[in-house]
């Protein structure tokens, strides 16, 4: 599988990304932002950090950059696409995923490893997992209140599209949603960081299901 | 030309900044703070002719997330 991981200036888990998708036998390139192409690849994985200092909104200028245009093109031709923390704010901003990332309902930074339910298996991403799994993912985020209006929040459970749940809701996002799929099942957009837990040193290796997955699933594609 | 845009959270979503704030006043001793709202200004200084329709497009497509935010425009 080849993977690019794009870079925006303020990106700080672009390596942690890269680590994670390489240990689980992929092939990846970084692309910096300015660059309008992306290489020829199965999946473009958005990383988390704080991408042009969080200026005007979370994502908000990432979501304009040269390369996001790509991204968007990669996606609409059905391409697979990971988005993680302020990837899941950016790809929220481009339109790629419903809803929006709001401040957390306590307005506190926010950094522990919380438990997250998987709500579904049935996508390339959460596949190594069952529906009802428990996992522990850390989270590190100012703004993963997830908000939708009443309509888009029936059709992502309706559809099945809420990846995972927060065990106990940190942050005050609508119905405890920690992480949604896109219409085609093919872009994950999710708060809580399955890079960080991929090896004994990080504390937990919960996320390696979801990396070894979305290899095995796209190798065979 | 200069426009001044002035970004809110949509009625109905659930703004905790505003919530703090309101929280803030009372603790101060402010009664009757019945609901706090926060949101951005954002001063523009354009081109002379610059349309509204232009500046429309602007707040719409980078200004506010039209998912959660509305605008508003004064042109000065």
């Amino acid at each position: 599988m080849r993977a690019a991981v794009i870079v925006f200036p303020g990106s700080n888990c672009d390596r942690d990304m890269a680590v994670a998708l390489k240990a689980a036998g992929a092939d990846v390139t970084m692309v910096w932002h300015k660059d309008a192409n992306l290489p020829d690849v199965d999946l473009v994985a958005v990383p988390g950090g704080f991408s042009f200092g969080d200026y005007l909104r979370c994502g908000a200028i990432a979501a304009q950059s040269p390369i996001c245009k790509s991204v968007v093109a990669h996606v609409e031709r059905g391409g697979y696409a990971l988005g993680v923390c302020n990837g899941f704010q950016v790809l929220t901003e481009t339109g790629l995923l419903p809803g929006a990332l709001m401040r957390n309902a306590g307005l506190k930074f926010i950094c522990k490893t919380v438990g997250l339910n998987v709500v579904t298996s049935d996508n390339a991403f959460t596949e190594g997992y069952s529906a009802g799994d428990t996992v522990d993912f850390p989270v590190a985020h100012h703004d993963g209140n997830y908000t939708i209006d009443a309509d888009g929040l029936a059709r992502l459970h309706g559809e099945d599209r809420v990846a995972f749940t927060y065990c106990d809701n940190p942050n005050g996002s609508i119905d405890d949603i920690a992480g949604i799929l896109s219409e085609n099942r093919r872009v994950l957009g999710m708060m809580p960081h399955p890079e960080r837990a991929v090896d004994n040193g990080h504390g937990g290796t919960d996320g390696q299901a979801l990396f070894r997955g979305l290899l095995g699933q796209l190798t065979n594609a | 030309m200069k426009a001044r845009v002035h970004v809110m959270l949509k009625d109905g979503v659930l703004d905790p900044q505003g919530a703090a704030v309101q929280h803030a006043l009372g603790s101060l001793g402010f009664d009757g703070v019945e609901s706090v709202r926060q949101g951005k200004v954002i001063e523009l200084d354009l081109a002379d002719g610059t349309s509204e329709d232009t500046i429309a497009q602007m707040c719409e497509k980078l200004l506010a997330n039209m998912v959660i935010e509305s605008y508003r425009v004064e042109v000065l």
